[in-house]
C-alpha cells in the first residue's frame, strides 16, 4: 500500500466570517461577563492563586470574578508558538497561527468491529489498533482521545492504561482528555517523563499535552482544574474545551454562544498563567446547538461550521492556538450526512487557520469509533487541504506557451509541462472513481469498502515502534503506584 | 558511442516521454549503422515495456504513458520506413484501424487510445475525425487490420458505429476484423446491442481488450 505524501496545511484562501468590530464586540463583551458575572472554579486551590492574584472570590458558589486587566495580563503571557512533540521527532508539530494539524477524536465507547462489522463495546486493544491506522494515515498529526475508552480496564486505572495503549499504537503526539484529577496527572505525567527522558526532558519535547472540558456556561469541572495545573507546574500544553450548546447552555444566538465560548475557554487561561506564566495553553471549542426536538447534542450542522470558523477568528485575535471540534458528525453509520458534515467541518477551520481539528474517525457525536470513518475523514482532509493551497498564478502556471503551442483541439497530455506539475492534481485513495465496468466487476465495491480493506491492510502490516522493554516495566510500576493509591 | 550506450539512451527517453530525442536518437542508430529493428526492439520497445509496468504499478501516470508512447512513435516514423525498404518487419501485437464516427469531431479519448495502443506493441492507423462509413470499410479492405476502432462521443453519432458494422457486413468483410467501441455514451449494452466484438470505457482497458482479441 501506498503513502500519500502530505504536507501540515497553510491555508492561503482568504475568508472571513466575523468583522474585525465583531470579534472586539465579542471579546468586550467577554471581558465584561468575567469581571461582572465572574466564572465557577470548583477548586479551592484553583480559587486560592484567583484570590491571591486579584480576582474576587465567593467561596461559597465558587465564583471568581476576573478582573480585565488580569485576563489581558494573562493572554499576552501566554505563548502563540510551541511545540506538541511526538515519540519520535519526525512526528513533532509546531502550533502557530498559519499551520492546521489534523488530530483523532476521543473518547468512544462503542466500535465498528473491524472484522465483523458489529457495534461492540471498546477495548484497550482498540485503542492501540485505532492509533496504528491513524499513525499510518499522513494526514493524521497526533492522538486527541484516547480514540476509544479501554472499558476493559478497571475505571480507577483506565487514563493510564489508555495513555500506554495509545503508545503502543502510535509515535505521535497525545492528547489526553481522561485525565482528571490532580493524582491522575501526576501519574500520567510521571508516564511522559519515563518516556522522555525526564521532567525537565519532558517540558522540553511534551509528548503529551492534556485536554479538559469546560462546565459550560461560566464554569469549570474541579478536577480538570487540579489536573490542568500540574501541567501548568510541569509546564506542560493544556487546552480548555467549551462546548456551549445555543438554547441550553448557551444563549439561542450564535453571537451570545461565541461569548460563552470565549469566557469558557479565556478563563482557565489566566489561571494556568497565574500558576506558571508563559505555560502554553490553547484554546477549545466544539460550540453548537441544541436539536430542537431532543434537545440533544448535535453534532454537526451548519451552527457548527459557523461557530467553529468564527471561533477561529477570535483566537486570532488573542494569538492562542485553537483546538478546533471538527468532524465528529451525528451520523451513525458513514454515509452521506457524515460527509456533508465533516466536509463543512474540515474546510471552515482549515480555512480561518486554525492550529488544530479534532478529531477523525467517529460517529454518532463522538461515540461510536469507525476504522473506515477514520481513513475517509483523512481523505476528505486531504481534499481541504488541496482547496486551501489556492490557485498559483505566475508564468509558470499560466502556461501561455504550452496553450500556444498545443493550439485548437490539440491536448496537453504529452507536454512536459503537465509531467511537471501533474503530481500537484489531488489523488484519491478510497474515494472512487473506477470506471463503471471495473465498479461492477469489485462486487460494486465503494470508498467504504475500500477503506475496510485498507484499514484491515494497515493494521495487519504496519509496525510501529514498540515502546522500549523498560518503559514498559516502568509503567508497570506507575500504574501499579495508582491502582494502590486510588483503587 | 557503443550500442548498450545508445540503446540504454533510447529506453530512458521513452521512459522520460523525450519526444524529440526519440527522434534524434533514430537518427543516430540509423547513421551508425545500426539496424532499424534491433534499435526498435533492444532499445525503445524495452522503455516503453518499462512504462507499462510502472503504469500497472502504480507508479506512473497516463500522461507520462502518452508522453512515452508520442517518443515512440516519433522513432517509429523515422525507423519503420528503413525497414520497409529492407523489407524487414518489426512484431506488432496487431493492426489497429481507428477512427471518431461521422459528425463527431471528439479525438482526445480516441487518441490516447491510439496511442497507448501504440505503446503496447499494436501497428495503429489513425484515421482522425468525422470519419464517413466508407472511409471505415475502404480501410479495412486495404490494410486489413486485426481490430477497428469506432468512437463516438455523442448519442447522435453513436448509430454511425451500427451503420459501420451492417457496411462491413454487406460487404462481407465483417468476419475478416473485430470492431471494438468506445467514447462517453457507449456502454457494454450498446456493443451487444448492435453487435460489435467489444468495449472498453478507457485507454488503459481498451488496450486489454485488444490484447485478449489477438491474443
Amino acid at each position: 500500500m501506498r503513502k500519500r505524501k502530505f504536507e501540515p496545511v497553510r491555508s492561503l484562501l482568504e475568508f472571513r466570517v466575523l468583522s474585525e468590530r465583531d470579534i472586539l464586540k465579542v471579546h468586550e463583551a467577554a471581558l465584561e461577563v468575567m469581571e461582572e458575572t465572574g466564572v465557577r472554579f470548583p477548586s479551592h486551590k484553583a480559587l486560592d492563586v484567583l484570590e491571591e492574584a486579584g480576582c474576587r472570590v465567593n467561596r461559597e458558589a465558587m465564583v471568581a470574578r476576573l478582573p480585565a486587566r488580569l485576563v489581558m495580563e494573562a493572554l499576552r503571557q501566554a505563548p502563540s508558538r510551541y511545540l506538541l512533540a511526538g515519540r519520535e521527532p519526525k512526528d513533532d508539530m509546531w502550533i502557530d497561527d498559519k499551520t492546521s494539524y489534523l488530530s483523532t477524536d476521543g473518547c468512544c465507547v462503542d466500535i465498528y468491529d473491524i472484522h465483523s462489522g458489529e457495534l461492540r463495546r471498546t477495548t484497550r486493544q482498540d485503542i492501540t489498533d485505532a492509533c496504528k491506522v491513524a499513525d499510518f494515515l499522513p494526514e493524521i498529526s497526533y492522538i486527541w482521545g484516547p480514540p476509544v475508552s479501554a472499558q476493559d480496564v478497571p475505571a480507577v486505572i483506565r487514563p493510564l492504561h489508555e495513555i500506554e495503549a495509545s503508545m503502543e499504537g502510535t509515535t505521535m503526539h497525545i492528547q489526553p482528555e481522561t485525565v482528571i484529577s490532580e493524582k491522575m496527572a501526576r501519574y500520567a505525567l510521571e508516564m511522559g517523563a519515563v518516556v522522555a527522558g525526564g521532567r525537565e526532558a519532558l517540558r522540553r519535547r511534551p509528548l503529551f499535552s492534556y485536554m479538559q472540558c469546560a462546565m459550560d456556561p461560566l464554569g469549570q469541572d474541579g478536577g480538570s482544574l487540579e489536573a490542568s495545573m500540574v501541567a501548568a507546574e510541569w509546564g506542560i500544553p493544556t487546552g480548555f474545551m467549551p462546548m456551549p450548546m445555543s438554547c441550553a447552555t448557551a444563549p439561542a444566538t450564535l453571537a451570545g454562544n461565541l461569548v460563552v465560548t470565549t469566557v469558557d475557554a479565556v478563563s482557565p487561561l489566566v489561571l494556568m498563567q497565574l500558576i506558571n506564566p508563559g505555560t502554553p495553553v490553547y484554546f477549545a471549542a466544539a460550540p453548537t446547538a441544541i436539536d430542537l426536538q431532543t434537545g440533544g447534542y448535535t453534532g454537526g450542522g451548519p451552527e457548527d461550521f459557523l461557530l467553529a470558523a468564527a471561533f477561529g477568528e477570535i483566537c486570532h485575535f488573542y494569538r492562542i492556538p485553537l483546538a478546533m471540534g471538527a468532524f465528529a458528525t451525528g451520523a451513525k453509520e458513514p454515509d452521506w450526512q457524515a460527509a456533508v458534515d465533516n466536509c463543512f467541518a474540515a474546510l471552515m477551520p482549515v480555512l480561518t487557520r486554525t492550529a488544530i481539528l479534532n478529531g477523525a474517525g467517529t460517529l454518532n457525536g463522538s461515540k461510536i469509533f469507525s476504522f473506515q470513518e477514520l481513513i475517509m475523514d483523512a481523505e476528505i482532509y486531504s481534499m481541504v487541504a488541496k482547496v486551501a493551497g489556492g490557485i498559483e498564478v505566475n508564468d509558470e502556471t499560466l502556461a501561455l506557451d504550452i496553450i500556444k503551442k498545443v493550439g485548437p483541439g490539440g491536448n496537453s497530455l504529452a507536454e512536459k509541462h503537465t509531467r511537471r506539475h501533474m503530481k500537484k492534481i489531488w489523488q484519491p485513495t478510497v474515494y472512487d472513481r473506477k470506471p463503471y465496468g471495473a465498479w461492477l466487476e469489485s462486487g460494486k465495491q465503494g470508498a467504504y469498502e475500500d477503506a475496510t480493506e485498507k484499514a484491515r491492510w494497515i493494521l495487519q502490516n504496519h509496525e510501529v515502534k514498540p515502546l522500549d522493554p523498560r518503559v514498559k516495566e516502568e509503567f508497570a510500576r506507575i500504574i501499579k503506584a495508582a491502582e494502590k493509591e486510588l483503587g | 558511442m557503443d550500442k548498450e550506450q545508445i540503446f540504454r539512451e533510447m529506453k530512458n527517453c521513452v521512459l522520460e516521454g523525450e519526444i524529440e530525442l526519440a527522434g534524434e536518437l533514430a537518427e543516430k542508430a540509423v547513421e551508425l549503422g545500426i539496424h532499424p529493428l534491433e534499435a526498435i526492439e533492444e532499445g525503445f520497445t524495452a522503455g516503453i515495456n518499462e512504462v507499462g509496468e510502472r503504469f500497472e504499478e502504480g507508479d506512473m501516470f497516463l500522461p507520462e504513458l502518452v508522453a512515452a508512447a508520442e517518443a515512440m512513435k516519433a522513432a517509429l516514423a523515422i525507423l519503420e520506413p528503413l525497414l520497409l525498404e529492407q523489407q524487414a518487419k518489426r512484431k506488432i501485437m496487431g493492426r489497429v484501424v481507428i477512427g471518431t464516427m461521422l459528425h463527431d469531431i471528439h479525438d482526445i479519448g480516441k487518441d490516447m487510445v491510439a496511442s497507448m495502443l501504440t505503446a503496447a506493441g499494436f501497428e495503429v492507423h489513425n484515421l482522425g475525425v468525422n470519419v464517413p462509413t466508407d472511409t471505415f470499410v475502404d480501410k479495412v479492405r486495404e490494410l486489413k487490420p486485426h481490430i477497428l476502432g469506432l468512437s463516438a462521443l455523442l448519442t447522435t453519432t453513436m448509430p454511425e458505429q451500427e451503420a459501420v458494422i451492417k457496411a462491413l457486413e454487406k460487404e462481407g468483410l465483417r468476419q475478416e476484423v473485430k470492431v471494438v467501441v468506445g467514447g462517453a455514451p457507449v456502454n457494454q449494452g450498446w456493443a451487444d446491442t448492435i453487435g460489435a466484438d467489444g468495449f472498453a470505457e478507457n485507454a488503459i482497458d481498451a488496450v486489454k481488450l485488444a490484447r485478449g482479441l489477438v491474443g
